[in-house]
């Protein structure tokens, strides 16, 4: 069936058998691309196709997911990735079925367009012959007069079109049913069109920011930066940000104990570099809004203050330094890297805010908040590793080309700090000394000008596709007999109430009029 | 902000209501039960006492929602919000708007003998929801504190609700156009038949399943956009292949699927029936398999 037949009842199965020639062959196909039945089945294959982006991991949504995916399947991993099974979204053949969908949902609406134009503009077919043989039918003896002005009238007031033709009288409504069948089609390419320019246009950058740390918007302040296809680093408005304070609350209530409250980054912005400074707040379901980004707070933890000073006392390291909550009690590990000493060295740090020691002996933390913090520490001397140009990862340890100093099996204990106290470092290290405790917040920024469109065009189809499944569309006929009238109606597309209207308007035609 | 009252006694007496009123809905699911039994026999004497039957399973049926709403009403009061935000809730408030859908609808259309299903149904849930789901009233993570927690969660109840009865409509109707169940002779399929007799014709049973499915449609549309807002801002984009992002378009695709086949020579009725149920079984695996084993953004479930 051509997606030109609306109504079931219309649809007079010609069966065109394949012309001949080149030009025949390309029409018979472009046919069977703007058919129906091709549009269902590409429809179920869509569906289908999505499956597997679910059930493996993602590398838009998942990189680490991937990974770990590689990893532990050695072998079969490169085999599903030749067939960009974990880029399933963005691969060749779930593409492959949106395009030809799109091409068939073009190649069907635009003719259907046309031909509603037409609609819209003549008059409702004239009534059948014989109204019994209409789904909905009703024959009424009356003796009432000016039957087919009385007629027109009242299915004029209902808000049909409608045409006298001798003793006949056809009517039809609900245009819009196929206005909103086409608003909602077009809509969708309007949502396919959007997500595309706007996903070309966006950027999304990362960046980790400690209390009293401020933030510049351009690309060598992101932690990491991913831009769109046609991004331009004018995109990027100056701006800049200051973490004023982190603040984070905790239930202590047995039953929701350590269960996060709330969240707030207080910030200060300030537009270019002599703008107006202002303070908000950034909570996880409350961005703040800057031209051309969005700054939305992912996560959070807590950075230590440290100082560490060489064998001669001079300071060879300090400040706050960000350490990544590994459990829902903030037990936190960070690293730090000591480059400018006579012999280089690294930390291997974790941070208890609540500390306990488990009956092995191992420490944990019982709550997120900072009620007894302790920080200990693993040290490792040897070549960081900082020297080849490589850029390194700042919250992993290469320790490869290390020797453990203290913690572990070095056979030195590791060190332990709480909140103001200092220790002595292993192999005349120097020492280092627990300061202070900030928070952090992990920031996202991000700009996708296609949001706004999408999010139009999908209300627009939300609107079209409720109009084209609840507006009835539907022909109403009447026509005087000899002993009365007659009532019939038809309905395209589904119509609940068809004959309740046919014998509504056989009531309303027989009562007395009312003066 | 300053933290929500929780009122864990008050809970405890939610999940009374809702023992109590899974209680009498099982006594409605018998008296359903009994009611097709009878209705199967082929003695009219005994066929004859059914409607007697039904007319009890109504009534409890309307006592169980009643004792269920209380429930849901009182849990929503413990926790201080709307009781939507873990699977537990979602399950009883859920399952709760399938039987008052089902109620109203009880008057304005003739869909009383899905009524075993819907009851039995509802039932299972119940059943899986205090046992596997339950978890104590807890705050909102802050990623949930959010008005669209109301409208997005809210909305998709409500369309899982139509598509739920819809899928009951759809599995009569392939039942009654299976050849197997017209020719066989065995007695228990006679007995089924003879239920199936009773059921609205063919095409009423499509039609009603239609109109139910188009208005599920439309709430899940809009389920899906409020999701995509949503997630702009508690996720920072609108919309990334999250698992329970793709089983939303993957469901919206399959009903539109459904839609069309509706207008396609060749794929009505029992072709278009099925596609209804595949989308109500994707419905139920996106809200149990998906939610519970699939890694994902989406993990509300409150579930250790
Ligand atoms: C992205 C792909 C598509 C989606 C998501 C989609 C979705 C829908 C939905 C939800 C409806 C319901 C409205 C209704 O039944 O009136 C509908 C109707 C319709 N669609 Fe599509 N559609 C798509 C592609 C197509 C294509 C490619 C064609 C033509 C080849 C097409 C032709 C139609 C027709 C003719 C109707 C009206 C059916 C009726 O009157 O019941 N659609 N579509």
């Amino acid at each position: 069936m051509r997606c030109l037949v609306i109504s079931n009842l219309q649809s007079n199965d010609e069966i065109i058998s394949p012309a001949l020639g080149v030009f025949g062959w390309a029409r018979w196909i472009w046919r069977q691309l703007t058919s129906m039945r091709t549009a269902l089945i590409l429809l179920l294959m869509l569906a289908v196709a999505a499956v597997p982006g679910s059930i493996f991991p993602q590398r838009s949504a998942d990189p680490n997911g991937v990974t770990q995916y590689f990893d532990a399947n050695p072998t079969l991993a490169p085999i599903l990735d030749s067939v960009q099974l974990f880029d399933v979204y963005s691969s060749s053949w779930f593409s492959a079925i949106y395009i030809l969908l799109f091409i068939s949902l073009i190649g069907c609406v635009l003719p259907r367009t046309a031909v509603h134009f037409d609609a819209l503009r003549s008059a409702p077919p004239a009534a059948p012959r014989i109204f019994s043989r209409m789904p909905a039918h009703i024959e009424v003896a009356s003796k009432r007069g000016k039957l087919v002005e009385r007629a027109t009238a009242l299915l004029k007031k209902q808000g049909y079109r409608v045409v006298v033709d001798g003793d006949a009288v056809s009517a039809e409504r609900g245009y819009l049913r196929e206005t909103g069948n086409l608003v909602f089609h077009f809509s969708l390419i309007g949502v396919l069109l959007a997500v595309g320019i706007g996903g070309g246009m966006s950027y999304s950058g990362q960046r980790v920011l400690v209390e009293g740390e401020t933030f510049v918007n351009n690309l060598a302040a992101y932690d990491s930066f991913a831009p769109g296809t046609f991004f331009k680093e004018a995109e990027l408005v100056p701006f800049s940000m200051t973490l004023q304070k982190f603040k984070a609350e905790f239930d202590i209530r047995p039953t929701s104990k350590g269960m996060p409250l709330d969240f707030r980054a207080q910030v200060t912005t300030k537009l270019g570099v002599d703008g107006k400074e202002k303070s908000t707040v950034i909570r996880v379901n409350e961005p703040l809004e800057m031209p051309n980004a969005k700054v939305y707070l992912t996560g959070n933890g807590y950075a230590p203050v440290m100082t560490i000073r060489d064998a001669d006392g001079n300071i060879v390291y300090s400040g706050a330094t960000a350490f990544l909550p590994q459990s829902s009690t903030y037990t936190s590990l960070g690293v730090i890297k000591v480059p400018d000493t006579a012999r280089q060295f690294g930390i291997i740090a974790f941070f208890y805010p609540t500390v306990d020691e488990l009956t092995t002996g191992a420490l944990t933390s019982l709550f997120p908040a900072p009620i007894d913090p302790m920080l200990t520490m693993n040290v490792y001397a040897g070549d960081l590793g900082l020297d080849g140009g490589v850029p390194r990862n700042v919250y992993a340890l290469d320790t490869s080309n290390m020797t453990q100093v203290a913690g572990g099996k070095s056979g030195v204990k590791g060190l332990r700090l709480k909140l103001g106290e200092s220790a002595e470092l292993p192999n005349g290290l120097g020492t280092v000394s627990f300061d202070g405790l900030k928070r952090f917040a992990s920031l996202d920024v991000d700009y996708n000008p296609g949001a706004l469109w999408v999010l139009v065009f999908a209300l627009l189809s939300l609107a079209g596709l409720t109009t084209s499944l609840l507006v009835p569309r539907r022909r109403v006929w009447v026509r005087k007999t000899e002993t009365g009238f007659e009532v019939a109606a038809l309905a395209r597309g589904d119509d609940p109430i068809l004959e309740k209207v046919v014998n509504e308007v056989a009531t309303a035609l027989t009562q007395k009029d009312k003066k | 902000m300053t933290p929500v009252a929780l009122n864990d006694s008050l809970s405890q007496i939610s999940l009374l209501f809702i023992y109590g009123a899974m209680l009498v809905y099982t006594v409605s699911f018998l008296s359903f039960s009994w009611q097709l039994t009878r209705l199967s026999s082929d003695k009219k004497k005994i066929r004859a006492g059914a409607s007697q039957l039904e007319r009890v399973g109504i009534t409890l049926l309307i006592m169980a929602d009643v004792l269920h709403g209380v429930g849901v009403i009182l849990r929503g009061i413990a926790a201080s919000r709307v009781p939507w935000a873990n699977m537990y809730e979602f399950s009883i408030t859920g399952s709760f708007i399938v039987v008052t859908i089902f109620l109203i609808a009880l008057k304005i259309r003739d869909i009383r003998l899905i009524a075993a299903f819907v009851s039995g149904f509802n039932l299972l849930i119940l059943g899986v929801a205090t046992t596997v789901f339950y978890v104590r009233v807890a705050p909102l993570p802050p990623a949930l504190q959010s008005y669209w927690l109301v409208i997005h969660v809210l909305v998709a109840v409500l369309a899982t609700a139509f598509f739920n009865i819809a899928a009951a409509l759809s599995i009569a109707y392939i039942f009654k156009t299976a050849k197997w169940v017209e020719n066989s002779k065995l007695k228990l399929v006679g007995a089924m038949r003879r239920i199936l007799g009773l059921f609205p014709n063919e095409e009423k049973l499509e039609r009603l399943a239609y109109r139910f499915n188009i208005i599920g449609f439309i709430l899940w549309t809009f389920t899906l956009i409020a999701g995509a807002i949503w997630a702009e801002r508690a996720w920072h984009r609108y919309w990334g292949w999250d698992t329970k992002e793709v089983w939303t378009f993957i469901i919206w695709t399959i009903y539109a699927g459904y839609l069309h086949a509706n207008a396609t020579r060749g794929w009505t009725g029992k072709r278009s029936a099925w596609l209804a149920v595949v989308g109500f079984v994707a419905i139920l695996f996106n809200f149990t398999v998906v939610n519970l084993f699939f890694k994902g953004l989406h993990v509300y479930s409150g579930l250790k």
